[in-house]
């Protein structure tokens, strides 16, 4: 048995749900940033996958927005971690439960 | 791919995955993560895009990985209060897989084998870049130094 697109998108779905639960879950803004990740990763195996699967095709598409991909998550989480560690100079904590300051 | 090699990736990864969706200690959780991500990047090999997965290992654990345990050593005198679990997460969660599974095995044109393709050489994927996607490879070069300057601003100290 040779794995099928149907097993790969299996794997990413459970991928993207396991990030997605991570991301909705936690309470640490870390664990959010992890889980967006995970769930970013789970996209680019989709895009590869599919680009994998597509018969016929001398194209690159799928590669290279997978590396498009890859490089703006990059961007992503290092914004993302400055934030955390501005928040935490400023209020002590990366509970993202206490960071209730603009609640009517 | 073998298919025993195939669910040993796949279980290895989906497993790092979940203990770094619930393990409760960060770093626990950080390195589980980029362990996940080897699993990610094997899947990457055996699809035959070696370079991607490459780029992925170079990206995901060598900087991003880093970047998110060295963000939990400066952020340490917080670690240990992330108790009580958000149970609608958990559902939300859920619902969405069983609606992503139900959607792939109720469409019948995904279990085809894969088609032979010419090999992804570094070569060809570096006259792609080159030729038609040298537009959003510039636009991406000015983002990632946009992003990495604000970064520096966010967590710079304050002079009062």
């Amino acid at each position: 048995m040779t794995p099928t697109l149907q097993i790969f998108l299996i794997i990413s779905a459970a991928l993207f749900s396991i990030g997605l639960l991570a991301a909705l879950s936690r309470r640490h803004a870390i664990f959010i940033l992890i889980g967006i990740e995970m769930m970013l990763a789970a996209a680019n195996l989709n895009f590869i996958a599919f680009w994998r699967f597509n018969p016929g095709s001398l194209q690159t598409t799928g590669v290279m927005v997978a590396i498009f991909s890859i490089a703006i998550a990059a961007a992503e989480a290092a914004v993302g971690l400055a934030l955390v560690i501005a928040v935490y100079r400023h209020y002590r904590t990366t509970n993202v439960d206490q960071l209730d300051q603009l609640k009517g | 791919m073998s298919s025993t090699a195939f669910i040993v990736i796949a279980i290895l990864t989906l497993a790092a995955a979940l203990a770094a969706a619930t393990l409760q200690k960060l770093m626990h959780a950080a390195l589980s993560f980029a362990v996940a991500l080897v699993g990610v990047a094997a899947f990457f090999f055996s699809l035959g895009a070696e370079f991607v997965g490459l780029v992925l290992v170079f990206v995901y654990i060598g900087a991003v990985a880093v970047l998110i345990v060295f963000t939990i050593l400066l952020t340490r005198r917080d670690v240990g209060k992330d108790r009580g679990t958000n149970w609608s997460g958990v559902i939300v969660a859920v619902a969405v897989f069983g609606g992503l599974i139900w959607t792939i095995l109720e469409t019948p044109s995904l279990s085809a084998a894969a088609p032979q393709i010419p090999a992804l050489t570094v070569r060809r994927i570096g006259e792609a870049l080159m030729t038609n996607y040298v537009w959003p490879l510039q636009c991406i070069g000015v983002l990632l130094t946009a992003a990495l300057i604000g970064a520096l601003i966010l967590v710079m100290e304050e002079r009062r």
